[in-house]
Order: C-alpha cells, then sequence, then structure tokens
C-alpha cells in the first residue's frame, strides 16, 4: 500500500547560523558590522517567513547545562532580561512562546536514544541572551512558538550529534516543520578591554583567515564538511563552544553537503566572528570530502556515574565491575514495503523491505504500474526476436520506480546509498544507462556497481537494485 | 583620623545550590527532606566562628558571574528579584533582597584600575544578581543584614592561560584588600569556588538522595586532600605554585580565580586555614574553609617571658 504524500511534509525547509551577541539587537547603529549583521538577520527574518514553518529550533551555546539537556517548555516565558557582560547595552524586555508538546517530544526523542533530558518551565528561569536575541531578531512579530535546547558543556561530538538526530526524530514524531537555529559564534575569542565599536575588527587573523574557510564552505552548502572540521577550528580559532552548535546543526539537517548556502552577513563583534548563514535543502550536493569523523545513533556516555558499584544493594564489590554494555537491539525490522506506484513484482517478494534505517530494495526494471508496458519498447518480442529499444527512456522509467517504492517507505531518491545497476548490453546500452544515471545521481553520490549479465526476467535492458538510508 | 578598614575573615565559600535547597529557606520555592549536611553544618560552623567579630560587608567572588571585557562590580544599590538557576531550576529558585556597598566597590574598582586592570561598574537596575554569590552570601549571613560586593568572574584563565588568570587574580586580591584599608570598613572575604569540580550529568530522581553522593573520581579526591592539607599547613605559596596543575587535573572550578583572588587579598596568608567541612556535590569537591587574619598576628610572649 503506498503511503499518502503529505502535502507539506516534515522536517526542516531551512537551517540558520547567527550570533548570540545582543549588539545587532541593541546596539546596531554604533557599528557598521552590527548593523550589517542586523540587517543580515532581518534578511534571515524573511527566510523565516518564507519556510512556512511551525516553529523555530534553536541550540543556544549561551544556555549551558551539565544535568544532560535542557529543553525550555514554559509556554510563555517573560522577564526583563540583561546580559551579564554587556549589561550596559540596555535591557531586553521579552515574552515569548515556546511549543511545550514539541519540547515533550524532543525529550523524548533524546530518551530514546539514550540521553538524559529533561524539560524546565518555571516562572523566572533565565533564558540566555543568545536564544533571546536569536527570538527577537529573526521572528520579530512573535509569529511562530520556539524550542529551545541547552548546550550541555561536557558534551563531546558523539552526544551532540545524537542531540541533533532526536530533534530530527521528533520533527518527525510530531510531523512538524522547523527552522532550526544554531545560536553561536564562530572564533570567540573577545578583546579584553572595551574598544571603539566603530573599530570594530576580529581578533587576529588566524581567526579571520579560520572563519572565512568555514565560510566558505558554508556558502557552498557543505554543512556536514564544517562539522567535520570542527575539531580543527577549536583548536585554532578558539571556538565557540568547539563548535558544538554546528554539530547539531548537522545532525538535525541529516548530515551531508546538500544545501543552497547563503552567507548573509560576516563581521566582528568585539572581537569574535559573527555570522549570519543561510542553508536551504538542495537536490545536488557540493563534492563531500572524506568524512574522518565517526557517526553515532544513541549516546552510551558516562550515564552509569550515579551508582558507586556495578549494581545496586548492600554489599558493595571490592571491585567495581565496568557497567554491562547495553543489549544490543533487535533490528528494527518493519511490514514489507509493496508501492502502488511501481510495477508489481514477478516473484514472491516486495518492492522493499526496511531493517532499521536502511531500506533494501528488490531490483526493478522500467515497467509501468498496472499496464507492465516497458518505455523505450522491450528488448524482444513475443516470439523471442531482438527488437530495437531506448536504453535511455528505460534507464529513466527505471528512475522513475526506484522514486515510486522510495516514496512509499517514506524515503527520497536523494536517500540512496548504493546502486547496483544491471545492463543485458553493456557495450551497446553503457553510455545511454551512464548519461541518464548522471542526471538524477550526480548530486547523491551513492556508490554503484555497474554490471553485465545475459538475462533479466521480463523484456527489459535495465534494472537497478538500491540501498537506502531513511530514518523512520 | 579614621580607624583603617580590615578584612576580618576570609572564607573559601562554595556555592552549590543544593546547600540552599536543602536548608529550606523561606525565600527558596524548593522544599528538601535533607541533604549535603556536612557543608551545610560546616557553613554552622563558619557562622559560628564569624559570630565573635563585626563586621561591615561581605564582598564575594563569584564563578557564576562570568565576564570577558575586565572585572565587573555591582554598582547599583539595592537588588531584588528572582534567582532561578539555570543549571538546576528545579533546586534553587530564590526570591532575594539585598543591598550593595557601592561606594566600597567603586574603591574596588579604582584600585584594581590603578593595578593596571579593567574594571566596570554594573549600573543597570534590571540586573540579576547571579545565583552563586546569592547562595555564597546566604550561607554566610542568611539574615541578610550586611551589605554586599559582587566581583565577577573574568575570564582570563580561558582566554590566555591559567598563568595570566592567576596574576590578574592576586593583583585583584591585593587591590581589594587596599580598597577596604582606605574604606574603613571591616569586611568579609567570601571566595565562592568549589576544589574539585566535575559533575556527574545526570541526577539522582530524588535530589537529596545521599546514597547517590559521591566523588566523581578518585584523582579528584586526592586533589582535593593535598590543598585542603595545604591550606591547614598555612602553606598558600606552595598551593599557589600547584594551582595550574591542580586546576587541569581536577578540573578545579579555582579556574574562575576566586580562590586566588582571597589568597592576595589576604597577602598570601602563612596561618593555618580552618577547615569547617569538606563534602561532595553532584561529584564536585567544596569545602567551607576559613582564614583568620588574627592567627597571623605574633602571639603576645607571657609576662614571665619578657626581659
Amino acid at each position: 500500500m503506498t503511503s499518502p504524500t503529505p502535502a507539506r511534509p516534515a522536517g526542516l525547509p531551512l537551517g540558520l547560523i547567527v550570533p548570540g551577541k545582543p549588539h545587532p539587537l541593541l546596539a546596531a547603529d554604533r557599528s557598521p558590522h552590527w548593523a550589517a549583521l542586523r540587517d543580515a538577520f532581518a534578511v534571515a527574518a524573511q527566510r523565516v517567513r518564507q519556510a512556512d514553518a511551525d516553529l523555530l529550533l534553536l541550540y543556544s551555546t549561551q544556555w549551558l547545562s551539565v544535568i544532560g539537556h535542557q529543553i525550555q517548555a514554559d509556554p510563555n516565558p517573560e522577564w526583563v532580561h540583561v546580559d551579564q557582560e554587556w549589561h550596559d547595552l540596555g535591557a531586553i524586555p521579552y515574552a515569548f512562546r515556546m511549543d511545550a508538546a514539541f519540547a515533550d517530544a524532543y525529550q523524548q526523542a533524546a530518551t530514546a536514544r539514550g540521553l538524559h533530558a529533561r524539560t524546565v518551565a518555571y516562572r523566572g528561569f533565565p533564558i540566555d541572551t543568545g536564544t533571546i536575541v536569536a527570538l527577537k531578531l529573526l521572528d520579530p512579530e512573535g509569529r511562530l512558538p520556539a524550542c529551545v535546547v541547552s548546550c550541555n558543556m561536557y558534551a563531546d561530538r558523539a552526544e551532540t550529534l545524537v542531540l541533533g538526530k532526536a530533534a530530527a526524530d521528533a520533527l518527525q514524531a510530531t510531523g512538524k516543520r522547523a527552522v532550526a537555529v544554531a545560536v553561536t559564534s564562530l572564533s570567540n575569542r573577545v578583546f579584553p578591554e572595551p574598544i571603539d565599536p566603530a573599530a570594530d575588527r576580529l581578533s587576529s587573523l588566524q581567526d579571520d583567515e579560520w572563519n572565512r574557510k568555514l565560510l566558505e564552505f558554508l556558502g557552498q552548502g557543505r554543512l556536514e564538511d564544517v562539522s567535520q572540521l570542527a575539531r580543527d577550528f577549536s583548536r585554532q580559532a578558539h571556538a565557540d563552544q568547539k563548535l558544538k552548535a554546528i554539530w547539531w546543526l548537522g545532525a538535525v539537517m541529516g548530515q551531508h553537503n546538500r544545501y543552497e548556502g547563503d552567507v548573509l552577513a560576516y563581521g566582528p563583534i568585539c572581537g569574535t566572528g559573527a555570522a549570519v548563514v543561510a542553508l536551504k535543502p538542495a537536490a545536488k550536493a557540493a563534492a563531500a570530502k572524506e568524512f574522518d569523523e565517526e557517526d553515532v545513533e544513541v549516546f552510551r556516555g558516562d550515564r552509569s556515574v550515579l551508582t558507586p558499584a556495578a549494581g545496586e544493594g548492600p554489599a558493595p564489590q571490592p571491585t567495581p565491575a565496568p557497567p554491562s554494555p547495553p543489549p544490543k537491539p533487535a533490528p528494527a525490522t518493519s511490514a514489507p514495503v509493496m508501492a502502488a506506484g511501481a510495477p508489481a513484482p514477478v516473484g514472491a517478494y516486495p518492492h522493499a523491505r526496511r531493517v532499521g534505517d536502511l531500506l533494501y530494495l528488490s531490483g526493478v526494471g522500467p515497467r509501468q504500474a498496472g499496464t507492465n508496458a516497458i518505455p523505450g519498447g522491450p528488448i524482444r518480442d513475443p516470439d523471442g526476436a531482438p527488437r530495437d529499444y531506448d536504453a535511455a527512456a528505460q534507464t529513466r522509467a527505471t528512475i522513475e520506480n526506484v522514486k515510486a517504492i522510495l516514496q512509499a517507505a517514506g524515503a527520497r531518491l536523494e536517500d540512496v546509498i548504493d546502486v547496483t545497476a544491471f545492463l543485458v548490453d553493456m557495450d551497446r546500452d553503457f553510455a545511454a544507462y551512464n548519461a541518464v544515471y548522471a542526471e538524477h545521481f550526480s548530486g547523491i553520490q551513492a556508490t554503484r556497481t555497474t554490471l553485465a549479465v545475459t538475462a533479466l526476467p521480463t523484456p527489459i535492458a535495465v534494472e537497478l537494485k538500491v540501498i537506502a538510508v531513511a530514518p523512520k | 583620623m579614621s580607624t583603617p578598614g580590615s578584612i576580618v575573615a576570609g572564607f573559601l565559600a562554595p556555592h552549590p545550590p543544593h546547600l540552599v535547597y536543602a536548608d529550606n529557606p523561606p525565600q527558596n520555592e524548593p522544599r528538601a527532606e535533607c541533604g549535603w549536611e556536612e557543608l551545610r553544618w560546616g557553613y554552622e560552623r563558619a557562622r559560628r566562628s564569624l559570630s565573635d567579630r563585626d563586621f561591615d560587608v561581605i564582598v564575594v567572588h563569584s564563578p557564576h558571574w562570568k565576564t570577558r571585557v575586565g572585572h565587573h562590580l555591582l554598582g547599583v544599590e539595592r537588588f531584588q528579584g528572582l534567582s532561578v538557576d539555570p543549571i538546576f531550576p528545579n533546586l534553587f529558585r530564590y526570591h532575594y533582597d539585598l543591598r550593595v556597598d557601592v561606594p566600597l566597590a567603586e574603591a574596588i574598582a579604582a584600585q584594581a584600575t590603578e593595578a593596571g586592570l579593567t574594571t566596570q561598574l554594573m549600573r543597570n537596575p534590571h540586573f540579576r544578581v547571579d545565583y552563586g554569590a546569592i547562595i555564597a552570601c546566604h550561607m554566610l549571613r542568611p539574615q541578610w543584614d550586611k551589605p554586599i560586593v559582587v566581583i565577577s568572574s573574568n575570564s582570563a584563565y580561558y582566554d590566555f592561560s591559567n598563568e595570566v588568570g592567576e596574576a590578574q587574580m592576586l593583583a585583584l586580591g591585593e587591590a581589594t584588600r587596599r580598597a577596604i584599608e582606605a574604606s574603613g570598613r571591616r569586611a568579609v572575604l567570601a571566595a565562592s569556588n568549589s576544589l574539585s569540580h566535575r559533575h556527574f550529568t545526570v541526577e539522582p530522581a530524588i535530589p537529596e538522595d545521599m546514597t547517590h553522593e559521591h566523588i566523581y573520581h578518585h584523582g579528584q579526591y586526592l586533589w582535593d586532600m593535598r590543598v585542603l592539607d595545604l591550606m591547614r599547613r598555612g602553606q598558600t605559596r606552595q598551593l599557589l605554585g600547584l594551582m595550574p596543575d591542580f586546576i587541569e587535573q581536577a578540573t578545579s572550578e579555582c579556574k574562575e580565580g576566586s580562590l586566588t583572588w582571597l589568597l592576595g587579598a589576604l597577602g598570601l596568608p602563612g596561618y593555618p586555614a580552618e577547615v569547617h567541612a569538606y563534602g561532595t556535590v553532584i561529584g564536585t569537591g567544596n569545602a567551607v574553609v576559613e582564614w583568620d587574619p588574627r592567627r597571623a598576628a605574633p602571639a603576645t610572649p607571657p609576662p614571665e617571658a619578657r626581659p
């Protein structure tokens, strides 16, 4: 059965990176750099309006936590805020709307991935300056509710990635669309003495160079590449909280480079590197660099540390045993996938099968659903005599069938990671097949193997066997 | 001629919100059954010890007012409000009403500026006083009948190095002492940092369930004992020499500079400190320690020993 196509899909139509210092909000007129950043915030705010989102989803490096991660769930926080460092710039009255239901969903998704997370809803809770600045400037009319998650001071890359993936889980579970916002500086070295705002500059040439390197990548949409560079950046440029916000944003948005990147502004705020960057999902990716960092699905950190020994109970063990590893979860298999928009199988097999986040597709050719007609013509007539046929048209139709099956399983062609192609006549058809393939897959960069075979079960010239990654 | 001011006592006065939470004062919204008694009773001993001295003001250096452009001091006479700990909002939501000794704050800032440090008075009346300062002052003087001075924690240790941070904090401590002496005030100083400072990142369902409370790891404990031993022996110069290693190896909150500021203000005391308590709070090592400058005065020889 085919899953209905949502008219307005859940997910992330837009990602933003914004600085959290209060100067663009409170003192933009004192410095051309701060004014440029404020103007860029205004452009970003326009993109937020166009994104047709249900909420703003923020990670702020200025909200530090120790006990796991905290998620703001007070539906109507209201206060008059003064920054602890830049108190001379003035007070910021605020009254925000938070999406408490989404905060609960996020907390549950984080817990399911092994994180310690809790919601907080207390009158007078000190919402951090970064969150306030971002919400004030990105949604000045207060149209959207927000969800804000803290930056755990001990969290490493693995924990932060899992936190980002949990946000994506929550979006999927709630069917909501969010603009994801990473509130962070790039380099974060502040001049230790007061400066003339009009003469503000980056605190060092090295910081400036590293910031520009990141921004060059971000302008090309290479968010995952920047995420992979974060550790190097931190070592070199005094990064804001190790650039954890970029790890989080990359994980929320799918850990790839398929974005249209737009650096709306870059400049100093009291020596730090401040940038406003917009990232919009795109069909094609910039060429990916080789990734060195590990990927993590579930957090398995120091969560057993409260227990003095391996187990609860009155008799302490002389040597604490290491905690038992959590039981390996059984593969999460789901029902076989059958797609109404794809040709009927010619044997006892489904169109696809899910194991965890992986989708395995059966081999599929160009036949049309319902009619079994073969675009480009069959390779032989009913008597077995060879016929002329259009390999390009067959390839195109085959890819459309792959898309139909993926869609029925809640995935897209962009989620494909591996393709095995079967051609009945490599010498005749490879060039045409290869050209059509490139039209669809060049931005996806799935691995591929192409084989020549003597025959396929129906009179077709092309068949594809596909594996995709598609979190439920 | 006015009497010169003096430091009547210096305290290492850590600020875990758990201590206020477990004390159940009327100002704090959450209620507890018990918890962290060693430290709370240690604060009781400290208050008792202080009861034989009159004083005019508490000057606190607080790690939870973090600043990067110099050292900031509260510069408004009175603050009222609600302080909610952003890390433990379930434990600390405290209604405060406090007075600030603004002239002394200005004098300290002036002395520090004279010593080459960058300083700034915080004049915004909407400012929310940091919870670290409130907790330390509450635990030392819950009556809130004395004005306070609050000094921020500058990030020189992080932005430059432990050594640069130490030098700044010693200078700030000396400037604080000079300002107090010039002011005629009798001041109690509170350095509000923990010792070892690696936290657990999870919390028991009942926060005051003491079956879960212990030091995060033994190395922290060994470092804390070494540091406390030096304090008890009056070997603060040696302690200062070890401080960078302590900070790095025990993830010590001394990296916020409070203890070094206090030692600078006290002139690197060579007399023994009184350790009123040591205990852990969610894995961090905390001690309530008192330096009583009267112990530095040379003992008056007995009459029969006089020439």
